[in-house]
């Protein structure tokens, strides 16, 4: 499996980058680690005229923490990510998902942005930008905008992204005043590292009486994009994330939900597996809000 | 379509080359250099078998262009030995417990392992089953594989210990 | 049979071939690199059944460095059509598609080029023209009269139908105390080795001659090549030491072998045919089988099993291959370790438009366990018996042996009781129910699978004129060769390819046993096809077997020799001198001894010396029969399929998440019996592998098609091969029964474990769903299937 002929540039500033794709027209592709890219190219599902290639790009790598929130640059190396005692300590719900993605070869390889472009239903990170309300920036040589988490994702591997358009950078808010926060990862996949068939990832606080006051709860894989599950999240705020709350809740997200059906697994299971792994990653991030006292 | 000059390490030793864009690493690897130990077995990122180390950590270098690997410091399993007629520590347990039979995935496994053990010289069953997750294997089932690892590890730390310490230099 | 003490067999030693796989110094077939070779690439229809009308190649060809488009008009003008292991004269194929594409992802056209991308580039270049067909994907449809017919000249989708009944099956069933019966789905899977089938092929005008290196299992098939090629038997050198990465059955090639020789006589050049991975999954013809098996059991209120009646129904695919066979194989243990009265079989193989099979280790013997011990733990079930009790009820017993099945084969020996109750013991059997007790009051579903199967060895390919009594052949040989140089270095010849196996260390070893020689001393080389010796190649677990009797014949020979060359230098008769370490000494003056170094300087150089009517040198070869080979089936079609009978009994727990189906295994325990091993590491080496193999088959891996008759599983993000998270940790217990009827007791054992995990694996995981009242009987069960089937049953769990 051989990718079919293309031009190959290698710039080194997010300037040059946005000027060879819109020398493109439309028919560039940008590389990073190129975990996903690199197999579309050689099966010849993709056939960009140029790629791009940002790896040597300084400025599209690092992690900056601030008051607007943590910033992963775009090519930064999900390893990299992984192993930053920021992420670790600021971003843990990240780091959680993080340690499922892939394997070692892919995470040494593999970056933050290209998977958040890559658009998989299915991929942590994508979901765990949804679930924490990240802001993707994107650059063009014309504009710097940027693009909620929940404009970002169009559906399964498309995103707001222009074809001229490189993404620069993911932004995650930090909560405030968050001294119990607590967060839960779950995902289910055929194998173990395989892409999830649903995963579902939370961030919660709770007061000093253990009353949940703030909570995220996202859901990948059962749909085209990652989802929040607003109306659990509603009915859980303000409770005590007992049994009975959390059951409540994901018959709501349950019902919400329009699941995708497909040779893996059908719509229903991946309903019921949605539900049931939000509970679980709900009771993984409570019980560790409460230990943070 | 235009060629690119490259200048890599590759094993210690310089070279250069002039490659078309699309050549990947591996084929670079294999045709160019006629480093034939580095194998491919999906060229999609599945296998492992292709896996070489990249500055230093393991990536597949069936998704990685040769272009790309302008500059970079590679080692493959032709690199792995201390010297041509000789075996690592490492590859001297493969040999022991017959951590291998066909020899396909080996070459992508002994990089994996190696890239373990340079960072992890006690590495737990779950360590070792996560370093080599990435590599697919049809023959072993793993255990001699996992069994291998562990004993090098044990030779690796061994070889550190102090003289005459209770743990000893004799493991394995 | 007292166990021999031996000195190098059985024990542990490193594998020679092993160093140069850690070394990365392998030969692969995709390392060569022969000067000017040329590269070829597929075009591959997108179709599951189409008609071809017409090939254009006009753009394919004018792209700079492509060299020549092959159709499958101009092949079928220029080769003999292949043959089908059955009785189908009507149907016939080539490499390359012609007139028709039966399946999605089979090779229509062949494009060579200077390197391998162009050739892809070309291969999209390629305008075929398609008229698309209406395809048949069920097997059970394609058995109906109106189904579309892959092969309208055959008359039907039928390939091979055939009932036997052996002892009276119908008088049993009409006695029993109780019958049940069901139906058991082993979906399509293969081996998938890592490394995909490759060749390179050249012609030399000047010698006549087309050399063949490929990355084959089975390279016997030099003759088939020749006479599809239309040359002389001769003109085709097949070579054997290329290494093989990983076949398990499935690398026999001959239609890439075929293709590529045609390129090379055709276009005088060096030509390689290497599948990529999506070329290898569609159109490689390397599935396996896909079987319906519908099963009925006669048996006693107290569990004794009387009878069987099972129908397989196995869909082949577009192409015959090796897929009816591989229903036949099984007749040799057709009941199982079990002492069953009577057995009725029909087998039925149909053609749909799907990817031909190819022999899948254990040539059916697998799917054929699986359904056998669900249809044990069934009766148990039905009984409300302990399932161990049935098994241990139901176990031919250590003094029944030679045992005689009614299908006709004879198992030579075992002690099924004593490994079974080896593994219960290392498992510790009542911990891991009480495990299972607690995990289920807990809420889990948890159970343990127990599977007794066997692996027929020895490889007698009785199942060939079973299923086609035109082809009466009897002949499944091994030969090896022995030569001592003057100075006494020992050089051992083997005629076959390898793919893991480790037969230079078995040649070696058993050599060095039988020559009381250093194995490490012994060089093991190979011949290719032209200087060979007849082999029958690495298949049905029948090498240690038959290689390691060849090579110990050729060895027992070379000592005689030794022997009588010295004891001639010596002015002693035979009687009178012992051979020790490779010396010869007078037994009643230890001091009169002849050394190995100067026997063999006699041989070479000492005519004056030499013993009249032994011929110079020292070397010698033996060419071996399969042992109790040479009889053909007897009209009511029973046969001695394969001589040695290795036995296996799994013991696996597994828990399955509720919500996600997902089955964790693990302890894994696994008994086992395989005779003498030769080199204890190396068959270890193969359960193991074997096993993971079986979890995959077991959980995770399927080849599907959608209804349309499209391919879902063409890439590794599909087809799902387990790695190191997926398979548990694996403790073998070995036991040994020698067979009586081999060199030293060694029985076969490539197949091992994966003829029993698929079947303990099942049957673990109906033991964790019995108290929800569920059962299944379908492989693979992955996640979403047994998650969705505990939903059905078990309301309770919509939220979780």
């Amino acid at each position: 499996m051989k990718a079919a002929e293309f031009e190959y540039a290698r710039p080194g500033t997010v300037e040059e980058a946005c000027r060879l794709l819109d020398g493109a027209a439309g028919d560039g592709k940008i590389i990073a680690g190129g975990q996903t890219l690199v197999p579309l190219l050689v099966m010849r599902l993709t056939r960009p005229s140029l790629v791009v290639d940002i790896n040597r790009i300084a400025a599209l790598q690092g992690i900056a923490a601030s008051e607007a929130g943590i910033a992963i640059k775009a090519a930064t190396r999900q390893a990299d990510v992984l192993a930053d005692a920021v992420i670790q300590h600021r971003l843990p719900l990240l780091a959680k998902g993080l340690r499922l993605v892939g394997h070692p070869q892919t995470r040494n390889r593999g970056t933050i942005g290209g998977s958040l472009a890559n658009a998989d239903p299915a991929a942590e990170i994508c979901l765990i930008a949804r679930t924490l309300d990240a802001e993707i920036t994107a650059r063009s040589s014309q504009a710097t905008r940027r693009i909620a988490m929940r404009d970002f994702c169009a559906g399964a591997m498309t995103t707001a992204l222009a074809a001229e358009e490189c993404l620069t950078e993911v932004r995650f808010p930090l909560w405030r005043d968050a001294s119990r926060i607590g967060t839960g990862f779950n995902e289910m996949s055929v194998r173990q590292s395989d892409f999830a068939l649903v995963a579902a990832a939370c961030q919660l606080v709770l007061d000093h009486d253990g009353v949940c006051r703030r909570i995220a709860l996202g859901i990948g894989g059962a749909e085209a994009s990652p989802v929040r599950a607003a109306a659990a999240e509603k009915r859980l705020t303000g409770t005590r994330l007992e049994a009975g709350d959390i059951d409540k809740a994901m018959g709501e997200l349950q019902a919400t939900l329009s699941p995708l059906s497909d040779v893996h697994a059908s719509a229903d299971y991946r309903r019921r597996v949605a539900g049931a792994l939000a509970a679980r990653a709900i009771a993984e991030a409570r019980d560790e809000a409460k230990a943070a006292a | 379509m235009s060629q690119h000059e490259i200048a890599l390490s590759v094993n210690g030793r310089a070279y250069r080359g002039t490659v078309p864009a699309r050549l990947t690493l591996a084929d670079f690897l294999r045709e160019h250099l006629r480093l034939t130990g580095t194998h491919t077995g999906c060229e999609h990122g599945v296998c492992g078998a292709c896996s070489i180390l990249f500055d230093g950590k393991p990536m597949r270098s069936c998704l990685i262009f040769a272009v790309q690997a302008d500059g970079a410091t590679i080692t493959t399993v032709e690199g792995l030995a201390p010297d041509p007629a000789a075996l690592s520590v490492l590859q001297d347990c493969f040999w022991e417990m017959h951590a291998l039979q066909c020899g396909f995935c080996t070459p992508g496994m002994l990089i994996a392992a190696q890239a373990l053990l340079d960072r992890n010289r006690a590495p737990s069953d779950e360590e070792i089953r996560e370093a080599i997750g990435g590599n697919l294997c049809r023959c072993t089932g793993y255990k001699q594989i996992i069994d291998a690892i562990k004993l090098a590890a044990s030779r690796l730390q061994g070889a550190n210990a102090p003289a005459g310490s209770i743990t000893g230099a004799n493991n394995g | 049979m007292a166990e021999q003490a031996f000195r190098y067999i059985a024990k542990k030693r490193r594998p020679k071939e092993d160093r140069r796989f850690i070394a990365g110094a392998g030969r692969f077939v995709a390392d060569l690199a022969l000067p000017g070779m040329l590269h070829v690439a597929l075009v591959a229809s997108p179709y599951p059944f189409a008609r071809i009308r017409g090939i254009d190649s006009e753009k394919a060809l004018a792209l700079p460095g492509v060299v020549a488009v092959l159709t499958g008009a101009e092949l079928a003008a220029g080769v003999d059509p292949i043959m089908s292991g059955v009785d189908a004269p009507k149907i016939r194929r080539w490499p390359l598609a012609h007139q028709f594409a039966r399946y999605p992802g089979e090779w229509v056209a062949a494009v060579v080029a200077e390197s391998r991308a162009v050739a892809e580039d070309a291969a999209e270049l390629v305008e075929v023209d398609y008229e698309p067909l209406t395809p048949v994907t069920d097997p059970e449809t394609a058995m109906r009269p109106d189904a579309p017919a892959v092969h309208p000249d055959h008359g039907s989708n039928v390939l091979f139908r055939k009932k036997w009944v052996w002892g009276a099956v119908e008088e049993d069933f009409a006695a029993a105390d109780q019958t049940l019966s069901f139906r058991a789905r082993w979906h399509r899977s293969s081996t998938v080795p890592i490394e995909t089938f490759g060749v390179v092929a050249q012609w030399n005008p000047a010698q006549q001659l087309l050399d063949v290196w490929a990355s084959i299992q089975m390279p016997k098939f030099a003759d088939q090549l020749a006479k599809a090629l239309r040359l002389s038997g001769n003109a085709v050198r097949v070579h054997f030491d290329v290494d093989v990465g990983g076949s398990y059955g499935v690398k026999r090639g001959l239609k890439h072998s075929i293709l590529a020789g045609f390129l090379a006589k055709k276009l005088g050049m060096p030509v390689r045919l290497m599948e990529d991975r999506l070329e290898n999954m569609r159109g490689g013809d390397a599935q396996g089988p896909d079987r319906i098996f519908d099963m009925q059991v006669a048996f006693s209120r107290e569990g004794i099993i009387r009878s069987l009646k099972i129908r397989a129904l196995d869909d082949c695919g577009a192409h015959a291959g090796r897929a009816p066979l591989q229903l036949g194989k099984p007749i040799g243990a057709i009941c199982g370790p079990y002492r069953v009265n009577s057995v009725e079989y029909e087998a039925i193989s149909v053609t749909t438009n799907k990817t031909p099979q190819e022999a899948v280790r254990g040539f059916g013997q697998g799917p054929t366990n699986f359904a056998l011990e669900n249809a044990v733990d069934r009766v148990a079930a039905a009984l409300g018996i302990d399932r161990l009790a049935v098994r241990r009820a139901n176990l031919i017993r250590a003094e029944e042996f030679p045992y005689t099945i009614p299908s006709g084969s004879t198992y030579d020996s075992g002690d099924f009781q004593t490994v079974l109750e080896k593994a219960l013991a290392a498992a510790d059997y009542p911990a891991l129910v009480a495990k299972r007790d607690a995990a289920r009051r807990a809420g889990k579903l948890a159970g343990i699978g127990i599977a007794c199967c066997l692996e027929p060895s020895g490889g007698n390919s009785a199942f060939e004129p079973l299923f086609n009594p035109k082809n009466e052949t009897t002949t499944w040989m091994e030969a090896a060769s022995i030569k001592i140089d003057g100075a006494g270095a020992v050089v051992v010849s083997i005629n076959t390819s390898s793919s893991g196996q480790g037969h230079e260390s078995l040649a070696a070893t058993v050599v060095g046993e039988v020559l009381e020689r250093e194995p490490e001393t012994i060089r093991v080389v190979r011949a290719d096809s032209l200087s060979a010796l007849p082999s029958n190649s690495p298949v049905g677990s029948r090498m240690a077997i038959m290689l390691g009797g060849a090579a110990a014949g050729a060895a027992k020979k070379l000592k005689e020799a030794i022997t009588a060359i010295a004891a001639h230098k010596l002015g002693l008769a035979a009687a009178e001198v012992e051979y020790r370490d490779g010396a010869v000494i007078a037994r009643a003056d230890p001091a009169k001894k002849v050394a190995w170094e100067a026997i063999a300087e006699i041989a070479h150089r000492k005519f004056h010396e030499l013993p009249p009517g032994i011929e110079p040198g020292l070397q010698a070869s033996h060419v071996l029969e399969v042992p109790t080979g040479g009889t053909l089936p007897s009209a009511d079609g029973r046969v001695q399929m394969y001589p040695c009978y290795a036995f296996e009994a799994h013991i696996v727990y597994a828990e399955i998440d509720r919500i996600t189906g997902q089955v964790a295994l693990g302890p894994y325990i696994v008994g086992h019996d395989c005779g003498v091993m030769i080199n204890p590491d190396i068959v270890h080496g193969m359960t193991y592998g074997g096993i993971a193999h079986g979890i995959g088959a077991a959980l995770y891996e399927r080849f599907r098609y959608d209804e349309s008759g499209q391919f879902l599983s063409g890439t590794f993000m599909d087809y799902l091969i387990p790695s190191a998270h997926e398979v548990p940790d694996v403790a073998i217990v070995d036991h040994c029964t020698p067979s009586p009827l081999t060199a030293f007791g060694q029985k076969g054992s490539g197949e091992a474990g994966y003829l029993g995990a698929p079947a303990a694996i099942s049957c673990a995981v109906n033991d964790a769903l019995a108290p929800l009242e569920l059962k299944i009987a379908e492989l693979p069960m992955t996640p979403g299937l047994l998650g969705d089937l505990i939903a059905s049953a078990d309301k309770s769990t919509t939220r979780r």
